[in-house]
């Protein structure tokens, strides 16, 4: 008899939880306890992750090189472990995004957080930021922007740690001599991007 | 130890929170009082103490708000307890079978900690020392409250 109890008892519960899912996300929002809130995005290379604080837009990680639990561990150690899945915090990114990839924007109208920026390569992302669509720099040419011209190693280390790629667009920077050099979603990704903007490289990679 | 992102514990935990939810105080109340559960633990999650059992973490803050929901039922005028609905019979639900909703209404009469370590072990499948951490006792008092609860239905429910 006890048997057929705990059968009973272990088929309790149900349904349902999808939608109470659902409300609390946005009952999270409401709230603001959502201090980093995160999407899938989608792109011609693969998905992309991107995710925004209230300040704005902290991260975009591409899923095609990296795993997103590691973007997200990474996330709450670093901002805050109040980190939930919220779509439509992130509408208007993924639009621009999509805009981007099909060749009709530009340039991105979107709030960054640079929460995950530090030290020198603040200044070699903020330089960065203000390369134009379809023209490029080298390491070089954006250390000495930042303020430093000998220090074209550290901006390649800051601009390979870039969080926010596509957005800040480092793939605008090259080597000298229009090597394509290193990209975080690979070489091949770079290429194509600069391709898109319609960018003269003079060399290849 | 760094605590994961909240929607880890969200996509692992839920559907057990939310039974166990089910279990204390039926399928009406229930959805309440998951709202309130990990809307609270979220708000308090970021003082947690490292190397915290998130999982039975959870079960307390939601026990604590199943508690508050039994309180305030109580002061309600009409407190009129709604079985959960009977689920999962080989018959398609109406039939030859004694309805489960009978036992859950047993599940509803029991001794709070008695239905909670019932819930937990067999419902959401904890081990008495994880219930034992969520009902802040030992593992064999925890042990006993199962016991104890299991006897009891199957006393009344038979």
């Amino acid at each position: 008899m006890s048997d057929r109890i705990e059968e009973l008892l272990r088929t309790g519960g149900g349904d349902g939880v999808g939608e109470a899912v659902e409300r609390f996300l946005a009952k999270a929002e409401d709230g603001q306890l959502l201090d980093v809130a995160y999407a899938r995005a989608e792109s011609p290379f693969g998905d992309l992750l991107v995710a925004a604080t209230p300040r704005g837009l902290v991260r975009v990680g591409f899923l095609h090189t990296m795993d997103e639990d590691a973007v997200l561990d990474e996330l709450a150690t670093r901002i805050s472990p109040r980190v939930l899945r919220s779509p439509a915090r992130l509408d208007d990114v993924r639009r621009q995004l999509d805009e981007y990839f099909d060749g009709r924007r530009r340039r991105f109208e979107l709030r960054t957080d640079r929460a995950l920026i530090h030290g020198f390569a603040r200044k070699v992302l903020a330089q960065t930021a203000r390369i134009p669509y379809g023209s490029f720099l080298t390491y070089g040419e954006v250390a000495a922007e930042a303020g430093n011209p000998r220090a074209h190693r550290a901006a390649g280390s800051a601009l390979a740690r870039n969080p926010i790629p596509i957005v800040i667009p480092c793939h605008r920077v090259l080597r000298s001599g229009g090597v394509i050099g290193n990209y975080g979603g690979g070489p091949e990704m770079k290429a194509r991007l600069l391709a898109l903007e319609g960018a003269k490289v003079a060399g290849t990679s | 130890m760094t605590l994961p992102p909240f929607q880890a514990l969200l996509d692992d935990h839920a559907e057990a929170i939310h039974r166990f939810l089910i279990g204390l105080v039926g399928p009406a109340e229930a959805e309440d009082c998951f709202q309130e559960t990990f809307l609270a633990a979220l708000r308090s999650y970021t003082r947690l103490r490292e190397g915290s059992n998130l999982r039975a973490w959870l079960f307390t803050v939601a026990r604590s708000k199943a508690m508050d929901a039994h309180r305030r039922s109580r002061r309600a005028p009409v407190p009129v307890a709604e079985p959960p609905e009977p689920r999962r019979s080989g018959n398609g639900g109406h039939g030859v079978e004694p309805v489960d909703g009978d036992l859950w209404a047993a599940v509803a009469a029991l001794p709070e900690k008695q239905r909670a370590a019932v819930v937990l072990r067999f419902t959401c499948d904890l081990s008495h020392r994880e219930i034992g951490r969520v009902l802040d006792c030992s593992d064999d008092a925890a042990r006993r409250s199962v016991h104890e609860g299991v006897k009891r239905l199957r006393e009344v429910w038979a």
